[in-house]
């Protein structure tokens, strides 16, 4: 079982658990629906920026799917919620970095913190995309929400 | 192959077969393989292997094109490959085509009878011809194969595509056929066993149900043929499709069967080389079947090993390989309904059921339970087994799919079983 709780690492099940974000945003800027279709996991993430455009503010997510997809996209809540706008970027960035690192190198923790707890998700090649699901939906609302000029 | 072994199994199949297949022969993560996902895809015997080698090494050249003695060579293993599956399933080589997978097949019938109902062909296409008013009939039980590429007839045509509801195991009687085809019905597409429930479709009553209704129909045959004997004359389906590599067969290959005077009338959804009889700069004819259908180079070191998979299986005798699966059913249905907290979807236990059992653990989903199985040497399938709408029915997304087939023991059963009560516990669920 010790190769099987590099992939569960406690923070993973205790995510999966938590949740933190769970729950449709109201009033969202910006939102995304993102499926992962071999397995059917799929998950709404909604951002709320703050009154300059460039803090993302708050984020809900409502969704269905694996532990890993569950548990990253709260792990994310944790990282992402109250950042600066490039920050969230370079999060984004430096998490798909770690999971498309096939279990080599160290993760970055400083940027990461916790969730290099993941690193060990991206050996799994067929679990990759569960982790990345929330991340890809939450770029995916920073870009739409950045290029509406029509918020104030 | 000749069978003088007398250990068993199960009773019913020589245990030293497994030898025939050196991929059961490994490790996964540390213990034994146990590979119970043959419903997705079956190891290959050593024979079959040596069948498409030997095939390439002594007998490849083109085939149906040219004249040289070793364009006889080949053409003719080709067309005896042919005649040996043929025989396997009941049928004439002439309604025998190959297709390049079973989804292709399914899809080579769709796209003809679009084809047909778009006025390509003569008058023999009528029968395939559909129109707004028109019914294809599905069941809720189907595989993606078996369902998308009605969709797309029906969006094509105009005709209404209709289901057969399923129970809330998965289900279907004769009697919900009957609530649905009709008058209106032109076909009826069905599965023959359950990729998801292992459920065994009342196939002789429903051919008898649309055939009293004029309607054709179309049997997605790739969880039957490789696992009982089956004979598409006797059953009486107008088309259906199998895949060469859900038994024991090679990829890139798979089966349309028709009955001859329908492939004969069906419009050629492919057209090209090797197809035809006559060709002017504006229009072509075609040949008979299966000819017609077989446009471009064909699979032919493929159907070459299919014919050698067949004769495997003829080997070792399809009701022996049938009454081993169900003795395998038996015991997959009373170890896993034996496990706590686990939910198994399909016929209830007691009912008939293919070698295969899939199952919802609740509070894991089947990703983390088919992970957790994987790390104990046990491969499985997980997702919804390309039957989305099913699952949904069931309330369902994903389940956790054991798969059987001639070279799965008793022990992987139950090796299964026991590494699924260890689940919840993992992953902290329930008491």
């Amino acid at each position: 079982m010790s190769d099987l709780s590099g992939l569960y690492q406690e923070l993973i099940l205790d995510h999966s658990r938590r949740r933190l974000g769970d729950g449709e945003l109201a009033e969202p800027h910006a939102t995304h629906h993102e499926l992962n279709p071999t397995c059917g996991d799929e998950i709404t993430m909604g951002i709320r920026l703050d009154a300059s455009g460039t803090v993302l503010d708050e984020i809900g997510w409502t969704g269905d799917g694996c532990s890993i997809s569950m548990a990253s996209a709260s792990a994310l809540t944790e990282l992402a919620a109250g950042a600066e706008l490039e920050r969230v970027r370079e999060l984004i960035d430096g998490f798909r970095t770690m999971m498309r690192s096939q279990g080599a190198g160290e993760a970055d923790e400083e940027l990461l913190g916790d969730a290099i707890a993941f690193h060990g998700v991206s050996k799994y090649v067929m679990r990759v995309k569960c982790a990345m699901l929330a991340w890809v939906a939450l770029e995916a609302c920073v870009a739409a929400a950045s290029a509406d000029d029509s918020r104030s | 192959m000749t069978l003088d072994r007398t250990t068993t199994i199960d009773g019913l199949l020589p245990t030293d077969l497994r030898r025939d297949f050196p991929y059961l022969d490994q490790e996964l993560n540390g213990h034994p393989l146990a590979y119970l996902d043959s419903g997705a895809t079956a190891q290959r015997p050593i024979a079959v292997l040596d069948a498409e080698r030997a095939y390439l090494e002594h007998a490849n050249a083109a085939v149906h094109r040219g004249a040289s003695t070793l364009v006889g060579t080949s053409t003719t293993a080709f067309e005896e490959a042919r005649e040996t599956v043929a025989r396997f399933v009941g049928a004439g080589s002439r309604e025998i085509v190959w297709a390049s997978n079973a989804t292709d097949a399914i899809n080579m019938v769709a796209l003809g009878m679009a084809d047909a109902s778009a006025g390509i062909g003569g008058p023999e296409t009528e029968i395939f011809r559909l129109g707004a008013g028109d019914e294809i009939v599905v069941t809720e039980a189907e595989h993606h194969a078996d369902l998308i590429p009605w969709q797309r007839l029906a969006a094509k045509t105009g005709a209404t595509l209709r289901f057969i509801p399923v129970n809330d195991h998965g289900t279907w009687s004769i009697d919900d056929a009957a609530s649905v085809i009709g008058p209106r019905t032109r076909l009826v597409a069905f599965g023959h066993v359950s990729n998801v429930t292992g459920f065994l479709a009342p196939a002789a009553e429903v051919v008898e149900l649309a055939h009293r209704h004029d309607a054709l129909v179309m049997l997605d045959a790739c969880q039957s043929v490789p696992h009982r004997p089956v004979d598409f004359a006797e059953l009486g389906v107008d088309f259906a499709a199998f895949s060469a590599h859900k038994m024991l067969g090679p990829t890139g290959i798979g089966v349309l069967y028709g009955r001859e005077h329908l492939l004969d009338a069906l419009p050629p959804a492919r057209t090209g080389g090797s197809t035809i009889t006559t060709v002017t700069m504006e229009s072509a004819s075609f040949l008979p079947a299966p000819q017609r259908f077989e446009a471009g180079t064909q699979p032919v070191s493929q159907a070459i090993a299919l014919a050698e998979a067949v004769r495997y299986l003829d080997g070792l005798g399809m009701q022996r390989v049938h009454a081993h699966e169900e003795a395998l059913a038996g015991l997959l249905v009373d170890e896993t309904s034996r496990v706590a907290g686990v939910r198994l979807v399909g016929p209830p236990p007691g009912s008939p059921r293919a070698a295969l059992v899939s199952v919802d653990v609740p509070g894991v989903h089947a990703h983390d339970v088919g992970q957790f199985l994987d790390s104990q040497g046990i491969a499985v399938r997980v997702g919804h087994h390309c039957a989305q709408p099913l699952h949904r029915r069931l309330g369902l997304r994903a389940t956790t799919r054991a798969s059987a087939y001639v070279y799965t023991t008793a022990d992987e059963v139950r090796r299964f079983a026991a590494a699924l009560a260890e689940v919840r516990g993992f992953f902290g669920v329930g008491a």
